[in-house]
């Protein structure tokens, strides 16, 4: 297999023998270290022989994309190797680390991807890197403050124990996130519009929509 | 198996301008694949079904969008997206159909993405075809849905040309109710097709759904002042009320004056591969009062030539009902169709 000479340099996992991996690892973070290290990460059965594969053979055509590009995510800037095929799934998770982005169904069904791109909801997973270029993406990792305060739609699905499983919860706040900007005071029913992307397999939709009209009311 | 993996690889070219889409449209031939909001090419694309060489991403072409008031109407660029034409003040005011129809388009996330030209351009959703089978649509020499054992719930009443495949689009039956007109480059020439002529059936081309062909990119669609802030119903009928295409639909605009119906085009989608001009109906309804009468002699004519397949006979009266509901209502005032 050729070598994978980019994705080491652009991913900011912590390296597998950083101190946090001494004694207690937790499972985010070394899952995030399998994904730096260029190994295969065997999350639900991913295939990730595409993205290790990115060798020469895959040189562009003249004028295809620049593969080296800067992303825009979570306010910061962030220099990726990306592949002209790849989603913005697949780079959130698997070169920037940020797996608080959830693929479920990849075909833009369920929205556990959703992220916003420039203040609009978007399933990452129907949408390609490339064109995001010069946007502004937000991630569920974006949304905390500085200081640690939540978003106040995170703090709103902690009060109103909004998710059960919480896999989905990710693109459900995302979706709601988008929501209170366009529309800070939803009613009910135009909450309930805005989230119909959203799959919950738990169906605690209900629970969801009581967050995001908390959420209205406290912002 | 994984359904998770990377899509095959492709060359990806982003042009900022209609020529140079143009340009490589013509060098990569049937090898070049023109992607508007991805939200249905990346789905064939995953599924292999399709594995086009070059990929001509059009979201960096400023001139295909937005909404244009011209002498005539309106135009609208094909890259504008669904959401955007939903919340759009002028076609919310004037041509109030087109944003209900575009508003009922699968998820708040997908109509963020999807664009109009994207929406009435998508390929059929029959699951044979879907799933890669070598039906007639995907060049093969069988039809699996039109079977004894096929699953054909979803399929077409009417139009039957070996496939039965139907228009999935919901925005496709509101550009024929609002008779408009699409606007089509090529490196040769520019055309201007009206809506009807635009999508074709089987009998014509079984390998497409519209008269877009390899070199060609749908650039606009014109809406005609004609049907500016007429009477308009939509209603969409679907399994799933997110996400899902529907089982039939149905656009309508009318001009009614003084309880006299002038004049009306209506057209379902879901019935047919193409959206279906009701025009039988229309003949029946023009010139009548807006009533009761005029809506049942409407509906029950809508389905006059229809030949169901064994799972879809229940299309037969939710399409006469959808129409005997647009001849009597208007949905974008809020009036609900009187039931009587």
């Amino acid at each position: 297999m050729a070598p994978e000479p980019t994705i080491e340099q652009t991913t900011e996992g912590i390296p597998l023998d950083s101190p946090d991996s001494n004694d207690r690892v937790a499972r985010r973070t070394f899952i995030k270290s399998v994904i730096a290290s260029g190994a295969v990460a065997s999350s639900g059965g991913l295939m990730l022989v595409g993205l290790s594969g990115c060798s020469e053979d895959a040189a562009p055509a003249a004028g295809s994309v620049e593969r080296l590009v800067t992303l825009r995510v979570n306010g910061r800037d962030r220099p990726v190797d990306v592949l002209p095929n790849e989603t913005l799934a697949m780079t959130l998770r698997y070169k920037l680390g940020l797996t608080g982005t959830k693929l479920s169904c990849d075909r833009g069904e369920c929205g556990a991807c959703t992220v916003t791109i420039d203040d609009v909801a978007h399933n990452s997973c129907s949408t390609l890197t490339h064109s995001v270029r010069g946007r502004a993406v937000t991630t569920i990792e974006g949304l905390e403050q500085p200081d640690g305060t939540l978003h106040p739609v995170q703090q709103a699905m902690i009060d109103e124990l909004g998710p059960q499983c919480g896999f989905c919860t990710p693109g459900q706040i995302m979706s709601g996130v988008a929501l209170l900007k366009t529309n800070p005071s939803p009613t009910r029913e135009e909450a309930r519009q805005a989230m119909a992307g959203n799959l919950c397999r738990c169906g605690a939709y209900d629970h969801y929509l009581n967050s995001i009209m908390r959420a209205a009311r406290t912002t | 198996m994984s359904n998770k993996d990377m899509m095959p690889q492709f060359a990806l070219f982003q042009p900022s301008d209609i020529e140079n889409a143009l340009e490589l449209l013509e060098k990569y031939g049937e090898n070049g694949w023109l992607v508007a909001g991805g939200q249905d090419s990346f789905d064939w694309f995953k599924d292999r079904a399709k594995r086009p060489e070059a990929v001509i991403d059009l979201g960096g072409i400023a001139e295909l969008t937005g909404v244009r008031e011209t002498p005539d109407g309106i135009e609208i660029g094909a890259m504008t997206t669904l959401t955007e034409i939903s919340n759009n003040t002028t076609i919310k005011s004037q041509y109030g159909l087109l944003s209900e129809a575009a508003g009922r388009v699968a998820s708040p996330q997908i109509r963020n993405a999807g664009t109009i030209g994207g929406n009435v351009s998508q390929d059929a959703r029959c699951w044979y075809y879907r799933s890669g089978l070598d039906c007639y649509r995907a060049g093969g020499n069988t039809c699996y849905a039109d079977t004894p054992e096929g699953m054909n719930r979803e399929h077409c009443l009417f139009g039957a040309s070996r496939c039965v495949a139907v228009s999935p689009s919901d925005t496709a039956a509101a550009m024929v109710a609002l008779d408009a007109s699409m606007v089509i480059r090529s490196s040769a020439a520019e055309r201007v097709v009206p809506a009807e002529e635009f999508f074709i059936g089987p009998d014509v081309n079984i390998t497409r759904m519209t008269v877009v062909e390899a070199g060609d990119i749908l650039t606009a669609i014109r809406i005609p002042a004609k049907w500016a802030k007429a009477e308009f119903y939509f209603e969409k009928v679907a399994d799933r009320n997110t996400w899902d295409f529907p089982l039939v639909n149905v656009a309508c605009s009318k001009i009614v004056n003084g309880g006299v119906i002038e004049d009306i085009r209506i057209a379902c989608a879901g019935v047919e591969c193409v959206p279906k001009r009701m025009t039988v109906v229309e003949d029946i309804v023009r010139g009548s009062n807006q009533d009761e009468e005029t809506a049942e002699l409407g509906g029950g004519s809508a389905s006059r030539g229809a030949s169901p397949l064994n799972y879809n006979h229940f299309k037969i009266p939710l399409m006469e009902n959808l129409v005997k509901r647009a001849i009597r209502g208007n949905s974008s005032n809020g009036t609900v169709p009187v039931q009587q």
